[in-house]
C-alpha cells in the first residue's frame, strides 16, 4: 500500500506508515547538516523514527549550500 | 600590552593590538565576513576563502536534491574552521525568515544568523517592516541575529531596540559591486547604534571595502565581489588587504582635509639660484 507525498515539491510514493526516518533512508539522505519540515512544521531529529508521513504530506528536507 | 596603541598590526592575518569583532559572545580577529556563493568551483572556492582570512562564511538554506548526492558544501568548508552564518537569502516574508533560521539551527548550524527579508525581486532591497518583526521573534527565540537591512539610521536604531547582535546596512544593492553609495549615512549609522555595524552588499573592489572599514565600520560582508573576480582567490587576498588597511587607517585618525597646500618639506633653508 503505498501513500502520495511531496518532498521537496516533487510528487512522490512512498509506503504507507513510512517515518521520517526511513523516507531519509529511500532517498540516501545523510543527517548532518540536514533539516525537515513536515507540512509547515520542523522535525526534530530525535523525532525521525516516530513521525510517520501520511497521504498528502508536504516535506521539505533542506541543507546548506553556496550563498551569500 | 595596555599601553600599546590600539593598531591593527598585520601578523599572518592576525590582528595583534586590535580588539576583535565579537558577536553572539564569540572573538573573530578578522573583520571580513565572505559568502560561498557563485564560485567557479569548489577548489576555487575553499582557496578564496583561505586567502580572504575570514573566519565567518556565509551559506544559503536550500532544499537538498532528490536523491541525496551524499555531497555537501560542509566538505569543503570545514565547520570545525569556520563559523557558519547561515543566510535567509530568498525570503520575502518575517514567517519565510523565522522558519528557515529554525531549519538552520535544526540542521546544526548553530544560532547565528544572516537575516534577509527581501522586499523587491529587482533591486533585492530589505522590506524593513518585515525584517524589524523578525529580528524581535529570534531574538527572543536565543538567536544572534545580523540583519541586513538598508542604509537608514532609523532602521538600525529600531533593529538594535529589537535585539539584533549588529546592523548590516547595504552600501549597494547585492551583487551590483557600486561600493559605498552613501558613506554619510552609514557614518550617521555608527553614530546612532552601540552595536557592531557591518557593511553587507554592494562592496565591488578593495578600495570599497577599505573605505567601509575606514568610516569605522566594524566589518564588511561580502560574496560577488570576490566570486565574480576574474581572479577569485586574487582578489580575497585584495579584499583582506583592504579591510585591514581601512581599519588600520581608521584607527590611525586621518589627517584633517584643507583645500589648499601646506608645504611638507621646510620653507627655509632653500638655496638661492638668482643671478
Amino acid at each position: 500500500m503505498f501513500v502520495k507525498i511531496t518532498v521537496n515539491g516533487q510528487p512522490t510514493l512512498v509506503e504507507a506508515g513510512i517515518t521520517v526516518d526511513g523516507l531519509l533512508d529511500t532517498l540516501n539522505i545523510k543527517r548532518q547538516y540536514t533539516a525537515v519540515a513536515v507540512n509547515r512544521e520542523i522535525t526534530p531529529k530525535s523525532e525521525y523514527g516516530t513521525v510517520k508521513l501520511s497521504e498528502g504530506d508536504k516535506v521539505e528536507i533542506v541543507r546548506p549550500m553556496g550563498g551569500g | 600590552m595596555s599601553d600599546v596603541p590600539a593598531l591593527v598590526m598585520d601578523c599572518g592575518g592576525k590582528n595583534m593590538y586590535d580588539t576583535n569583532l565579537v558577536l553572539g559572545g564569540k572573538d573573530f580577529s578578522s573583520r571580513l565576513i565572505v559568502g560561498t556563493g557563485k564560485y567557479s568551483s569548489n577548489e576555487v572556492m575553499r582557496t578564496a576563502i583561505e586567502e580572504s582570512g575570514a573566519e565567518i562564511v556565509t551559506v544559503a538554506i536550500r532544499r537538498v536534491a532528490l536523491p541525496g548526492s551524499g555531497e555537501s558544501i560542509l566538505d569543503v568548508i570545514d565547520p570545525k574552521r569556520y563559523t557558519l552564518l547561515p543566510n535567509t537569502a530568498g525570503c520575502y516574508t518575517a514567517d519565510e525568515a523565522i522558519r528557515t533560521c529554525y531549519l538552520a539551527r535544526e540542521a546544526g548550524l548553530g544560532e547565528m544568523v544572516k537575516l534577509e527579508v527581501i522586499g523587491d525581486q529587482r533591486t533585492l532591497f530589505p522590506d524593513v517592516q518585515g525584517l524589524l518583526e523578525a529580528t524581535k521573534t529570534l531574538a527572543r527565540d536565543g538567536f544572534t541575529v545580523m540583519p541586513y537591512t538598508n542604509d537608514d539610521p532609523v532602521m538600525a536604531k529600531k533593529l538594535e531596540d529589537a535585539g539584533a547582535a549588529c546592523v548590516m546596512p547595504l552600501g549597494a544593492p547585492i551583487g551590483s559591486g557600486l561600493g559605498i553609495r552613501n558613506p554619510y549615512n552609514i557614518k550617521i549609522i555608527l553614530e546612532t547604534v552601540s552595536v557592531p555595524v557591518i557593511v553587507d552588499a554592494g562592496v565591488g573592489t578593495a578600495s570599497d571595502a577599505a573605505i567601509a572599514m575606514e568610516l569605522g565600520c566594524d566589518g564588511v560582508l561580502m560574496n560577488t565581489a570576490i566570486a565574480a573576480a576574474s581572479d577569485p582567490v586574487s582578489m580575497a587576498k585584495a579584499m583582506r588587504l583592504g579591510v585591514q588597511a581601512g581599519r588600520l587607517a581608521y584607527k590611525s585618525g586621518r589627517m584633517g582635509k584643507k583645500l589648499y597646500a601646506t608645504a611638507s618639506s621646510p620653507l627655509e633653508g632653500v638655496p638661492d639660484w638668482t643671478s
